[in-house]
């Protein structure tokens, strides 16, 4: 089978994200980048489908010249080529989509899996717009099942899983208040939550055999996208800071503060 | 006049989820400073009882689809009847709560109606037909002001920053009608429900959370939140390790939750998880580490074991009973 993931260029979740004194954006000085977790995850699971029923992931990645680090970086992981969208104005999550739209279409995966939100705009809206423009079904927040404690036992009974016709895909997904599962008619569009898999390391092999791995450029030009942002971002600030607490020595005025001083108790 | 078209959602179990009713106040703020109309939607297998439940919210209509073709919930089949529905009421606005729902079902629709989306908005900007939504973005450490500029605009709603509307005013006029469902690609085959006797993690007034210092053990943590008929969270890492299930998860990738009284016990208080948290109105953190940042939002801490201070607290305040 063919799978098509994704590989987000975000900031490095524990990296310290300031807003500039005017609201234009974060200050970018000193920050590290990586893959989105998410699409990490995504990559992974991808991995895991390729080896088990045959086949190619193909990862894609939209921004600027730097994205291709990340492109790398799943190829090092073992995906076995990339398509560079070379776009460095901005971008919503629609202008996203219809690009991904556009690349699915040329590349005719039989499953595309993203992250299921990236953790710079924390949208969760990509994979959902995608499945609709392309009118395939979708199967969001794939997740493991519960109280797999080993990695071993969570590989015995993957939350994605092709069934025994090859035609359709199982997904167990994480809801409010318990796990749904669905079937979804290939192709389809999956998106991954956080504890679908634990993503591989690249190995050193890896990142060497990656140098060599093909990365086909395109454009929203080539591909005929209007990606024109719908979303304005008027301004960004930071969040009222907390006013700073107190610390207490015992229960006992723990307990008092509760009770007399916030009277949540 | 515009119109702001909130949509409800019916738990599996038949009743109304709790977050509708802040998503509804939510339209109507949105109602209000556009100078729109609020109307409802509400679509299923059987919805019929919880229509009922929302005639009293001061909307102007309560829309209801009934269709045996809808009694599970799917983004596929879902979307469709509602951009339909939208589409013949000429809305401006489409929302719903930031639900695992909310969040399937709403980028799917706004995907229909052409039109952009904001996630999980805390707070509404502007008048007439200059709206802003608030956001947050970076796991709550920036907040940013959006605005859509689409015809039709869609948003999810962050529960924990409105109000739950009150159900006695007014009564709006409830008026049914016929859903086309298409066919979908996509099939239902289970839920498995996480059933607890506990009261809902955003839905609670007190959260009790446990961290890795837990070593995965949470009885103290149970005990204290039965003795406070509070709710038991967890931070990513507990979760991960498999020591409790995901959905008690708080945190940017888990559940945001706001309750008067947050008690975050052996948890460090990453990035992630302060995301979750941090509008709590009281924040309570057990640590060991005087070091951990959980103590730089916390409004009273305590630097000490957690499974000597959980037992004591919970004697504690048995006896205020």
């Amino acid at each position: 089978m063919k799978i098509l993931v994704t590989a987000k260029r975000v900031e490095d979740p524990e990296s310290k994200i300031k807003v500039k004194p005017d609201g234009s954006g974060i200050v970018q000085e000193g920050l590290k980048y990586k893959i989105n977790p998410f699409d990490e995850i995504g990559v992974e699971e991808g991995l895991r489908l390729v080896a088990k029923h045959q086949g190619e992931v193909v990862v894609v990645s939209i921004g600027g010249k730097e994205v291709q680090e990340q492109l790398r970086h799943a190829l090092a992981m073992g995906a076995h080529r990339a398509v560079w969208v070379n776009h460095t104005g901005p971008l919503d999550q629609f202008g996203i989509a219809a690009l991904l739209q556009k690349v699915t279409e040329k590349e005719k995966p039989d499953l595309v899996i993203l992250g299921k939100q990236s953790i710079d705009d924390d949208q969760n809206q990509v994979g959902q717009y995608l499945a609709e423009f392309l009118g395939w079904g979708q199967a969001t927040f794939a997740s493991k099942v519960e109280s797999m404690e080993s990695e071993q036992e969570k590989n015995k009974v993957p939350a994605v899983t092709l069934t025994a016709d090859g035609k359709a895909v199982r997904v167990i997904r994480e809801v409010d208040n318990g796990l749904a599962t669905l079937e979804c008619q290939l192709p389809a569009v999956v998106t991954t939550d956080l504890r679908l898999n634990t993503p591989r390391y690249a190995s050193l092999p890896g990142i060497m055999k990656a140098k060599s791995k093909p990365i086909e450029e395109l454009t929203p030009e080539k591909l005929g996208v209007d990606v024109a942002p719908k979303i304005q971002i008027v301004k960004l600030s930071s969040p009222p800071a907390r006013k700073a607490g107190i610390k207490v020595p015992d229960v006992a005025t723990l307990v008092d503060k509760l009770r007399n001083e916030a009277k949540v108790v | 006049m515009p119109i702001v078209l909130i949509v409800a959602e019916q738990q599996p179990d038949g009743h109304l989820r709790k977050a509708s009713l802040n998503a509804i106040t939510a339209g109507k703020q949105l109602a209000d400073k556009a100078g729109a109309e609020l109307h409802i939607a509400l679509i299923g297998k059987d919805p019929a009882k919880v229509a009922d439940e929302l005639k009293g919210t001061g909307a102007k209509a309560v829309h209801v689809g009934a269709a045996a073709e809808l009694e599970h919930y799917l983004a596929e089949t879902y979307a469709p009847v509602l951009a339909t529905l939208a589409t013949e009421l000429k809305a401006d606005y489409v929302g719903m709560a930031s639900t695992a729902q909310g969040k399937d079902l709403l980028p799917r629709l706004a995907a229909r109606l052409k039109a952009a989306m904001a996630t999980d908005i805390t707070g509404l900007n502007g008048s007439g037909a200059d709206i802003t939504f608030n956001r947050p973005m970076w796991a709550g450490n920036v907040f940013a002001e959006v605005k859509l500029t689409t015809p039709v605009k869609v948003f999810t709603v962050r529960a924990t920053e409105f109000a739950a509307a009150g159900t006695g005013e007014g009564a709006a006029e409830v008026k049914a009608f016929a859903p086309k469902v298409e066919a979908s690609k996509t099939k239902f085959v289970e839920f498995k429900e996480v059933k607890s006797a506990r009261p809902e993690l955003t839905e609670a007034r007190v959260v009790i959370s446990g961290g890795r210092g837990t070593k995965g053990d949470f009885k103290e943590i149970e005990a204290l939140a039965d003795e406070l008929g509070a709710a038991v969270g967890a931070s990513r890492a507990v979760c991960d390790a498999g020591w409790v299930p995901n959905d008690l998860q708080v945190g940017q990738t888990g559940k945001v939750v706001a309750p008067s009284l947050y008690i975050a016990a052996g948890i460090s208080g990453a990035i992630q998880h302060l995301a979750g948290m941090k509008s709590s109105k009281t924040i309570v953190a057990i640590n060991k580490d005087a070091e951990a940042p959980i103590f730089q939002v916390a409004d009273y801490g305590i630097v000490a074991d957690l499974f000597k201070v959980l037992p004591e607290l919970r004697t504690e305040l048995h006896k205020l009973k």
